[in-house]
């Protein structure tokens, strides 16, 4: 019993709502990702549900139980800060167990708990060391420790990868999702990285201004996005809006393809070799655009080529208010097909 | 390479004159602070020791004694009484002062209405002149018309003559002090709350540790420089107490509330005994600096410091 329901919450600081009528639910045993641009409220959002802010208005429930009122400690939930909030003066064997030590978890217990989390975030070597002499990724990894010693049914992570390497973070994601599932955990975790959202989540709320873009499984956002400030916010590089008389249209630089005699002229403005496949920049009636191409693309910048791809791959967003125009795709596609 | 080797002994001279002026620009500027260092603090205590080897005779006429009066000092009862008060003196001040500071800036670190009214209120007892400071507790405990035996008649209790009573003048002096100096320390300790992080509280908080654990494990722990830095005054205030003696009780009755300090000046300025006051100067200076040497050779090691 761990899931976690925020209904219409909302934070404001003077006029700044932080957070405005948010609601939203992770279900028992998933990984749900908070995700958007910096400023966007993630953070206090994941405070809201820690019980560290107040919420001005709404009501959160953790595991059925209405926790709106009750204090951090009660919510029996674990919390990595986006500051890691390490205690100085204590070693990071003693800040990892801070939490059981308050518990009065037994000395056995204890070692053998620390011996493990220590493994999984690599710090076996490390646990005499005080913070101030460890590097920002390793602090990162005691900040992750200290949190997952805890096993608690609720885990909250705020940014708990942004320190690290590519290589130890893609490790580390492995890690904390493979723990997640393995312990049941419910998990809201915070980030920026819509890599990171994508591989690891079981739902994404992709959240803007305070308020929440679109709310759905990574497939969901990633094939359907809502608006398109989902679309320009997913896929790396994001899907690609383009302006064609009132019509906004978006398609996914992977969807098309360098053809002769394809339906749109376009200039090559760059190329970018990302070894497994190439990013082609290139120009279509002064709006950029760019092409996934597989492997090492041999065009050249400055070349003229010419697009094309599927209809059934466009999205189609009102320019206005930039929300999915869901019957005029399939119609367009209807006519595609027709035609 | 022949240019480069050609070239590099003009670099290298300059190098060493460039050292050479940052020597000499680096004494310039440290020289304000030597010259006042050595004139007024070095140079005293050098001749304060000096002095206590000598005698000076009625003539002005100096005569070397040796360590006679140090030898006359340890046969003084009054300067081992002057030392037994003055250790029970900061005995009485020194912790209970510091932990009145910490509880109230703890207190006023919270977020409450009346907050600034009430850390000016804690403040005030330092911002008072000495001398009013003297006047006001002078009121507290005159005998009869004082507060304090005001409140006594209340229980129909009798007049107490709480600074003419050896038995009561010591206490008097340490409430006073305390009451003088847990204000000011206040202001340190609230400095350094103000400077944690409150990420902290809430990790600890969010671990289910109560707010006295987390005190006592996390937020005093990280005080200790200021706790250090705090007892160090404390202590070197204990010493340091003349001005309120005067005043009050002018080191009586029958000497039970004479102070080190005081019994310097007693014997300076009232029996004009200038050597054997330089005696008991260097006996201070031993003290403190012994308690200085506490500081900086073992506790500093022994602190987290941010
Ligand atoms: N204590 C505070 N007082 C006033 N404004 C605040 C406070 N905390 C956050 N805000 C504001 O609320 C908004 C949301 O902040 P929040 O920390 O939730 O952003 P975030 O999504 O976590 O961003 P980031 O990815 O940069 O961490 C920001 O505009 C921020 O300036
Ligand atoms: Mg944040």
């Amino acid at each position: 019993m761990s899931a976690i329901t925020l209904n219409h919450v909302s934070k404001s600081w003077g006029a700044m709502r932080a957070v405005d009528d948010i609601s939203l639910t992770a279900d028992e045993g998933s990984l749900l990702v908070l995700l958007g641009p910096s400023g966007c409220g993630k953070s206090t959002t994941l405070r809201l549900i820690a019980g560290l802010e107040e919420a001005d208005a709404g009501t959160i429930t953790i595991g059925g139980v209405d926790v709106t009122r009750l204090s951090p400690a009660e919510r029996k939930i674990s919390m990595v800060f986006q500051s890691y909030a390490l205690f100085p003066h204590l070693s990071v064997a003693e800040n990892i167990i801070f939490g059981l030590r308050v518990r009065r978890v037994s000395r056995a217990e204890r070692d053998a708990r620390l011996r493990r989390v220590a493994d999984i975030v690599g710090l076996a070597h490390l646990l005499d060391r005080k913070p101030s002499q460890l590097s920002g990724g390793q602090r990162q990894r005691v900040a992750l420790g200290r949190a997952i010693i805890a096993e608690a049914r609720v885990c909250l992570m705020d940014e708990p990868l942004s320190n690290l390497d590519a290589k130890l973070r893609h490790e580390m994601r492995t890690e904390i999702r493979a723990l997640q599932q393995r312990l049941g955990m419910t998990m809201v975790y915070v980030t920026h990285d819509q890599t990171e959202a994508m591989t690891m989540a079981d739902r994404v709320v992709l959240m803007r201004d305070g308020r929440i873009e679109q709310n759905g499984s990574p497939e969901e956002l990633y094939n359907r996005p809502a608006t398109a400030f989902t679309a320009r916010f997913i896929g790396t590089p994001p899907m690609n809006l383009v302006r064609q008389g009132d019509h906004l249209i978006g398609i996914r630089p992977e969807h098309i393809r360098v053809v002769t005699g394809g339906d749109h002229a376009a200039r090559v403005k760059a190329v970018e070799h990302l070894g497994a496949d190439s990013i082609v920049l290139c120009d279509i009636d002064g709006q950029p655009i760019s092409v996934r191409l597989d492997g090492f693309s041999k065009v050249q910048p400055g070349e003229d080529v010419r697009l094309a791809w599927e209809a059934g791959h466009e999205h189609r967003f009102d320019p206005a208010t930039e929300c999915r125009l869901e019957t005029s795709a399939r119609e367009g596609r209807l006519a595609t097909s027709a035609g | 390479m022949t240019d480069l080797a050609a070239s590099s002994p003009i670099p290298e001279r300059r190098a060493r004159s460039q050292a050479w002026w940052n020597a000499v620009n680096a004494w310039l500027l440290l020289l304000p602070a030597a010259v006042l260092l050595v004139a007024f603090t070095h140079w005293p205590i050098l001749a304060t020791i000096r002095h206590s080897l000598f005698i000076t005779k009625r003539n002005g006429s100096e005569v070397f004694v040796g360590t006679d009066s140090y030898g006359a000092m340890a046969a003084d009862p009054i300067f081992w009484k002057a030392l037994v008060n003055n250790f029970w003196f900061a005995l009485g001040t020194i912790p209970t002062s510091i932990a009145l500071a910490l509880i109230m800036a703890v207190w006023v670190n919270r977020n409450m209405r009346g907050r600034g009214f009430l850390r000016l209120a804690y403040f005030t007892p330092t911002v008072l002149p000495m001398i009013a400071v003297a006047n006001i507790w002078l009121f507290f405990y005159t005998p009869d018309y004082g507060a304090l035996d005001q409140l006594r008649g209340l229980f129909g209790l009798g007049g107490w003559n709480w600074l003419g009573d050896p038995s009561t003048v010591m206490g008097c002096l340490i409430v006073m002090v305390i009451w003088k100096e847990a204000g000011f320390f206040m202001i340190f300790y609230l400095a350094a709350l103000q400077q944690l992080s409150p990420d902290l509280d809430e990790a600890a908080s969010i671990e289910g540790a109560s707010r006295w654990y987390t005190f006592r494990r996390i937020t005093f722990p990280l005080l200790m420089p200021t706790t250090l830095f705090v007892a160090i005054n404390a202590v070197i205030n204990s010493f340091k107490l003349v001005d309120h003696l005067v005043i009050m009780t002018k080191g009586g009755p029958n000497n039970a509330s004479t102070l080190l300090l005081y019994y310097i000046y007693e014997v300076a300025f009232t029996f004009q005994d200038s050597s054997y006051a330089a005696t008991l100067t260097v006996v201070l200076l031993t003290l403190l600096s012994a308690i200085a040497l506490l500081k900086f050779g073992y506790l500093d090691r022994r602190i987290h410091y941010q």
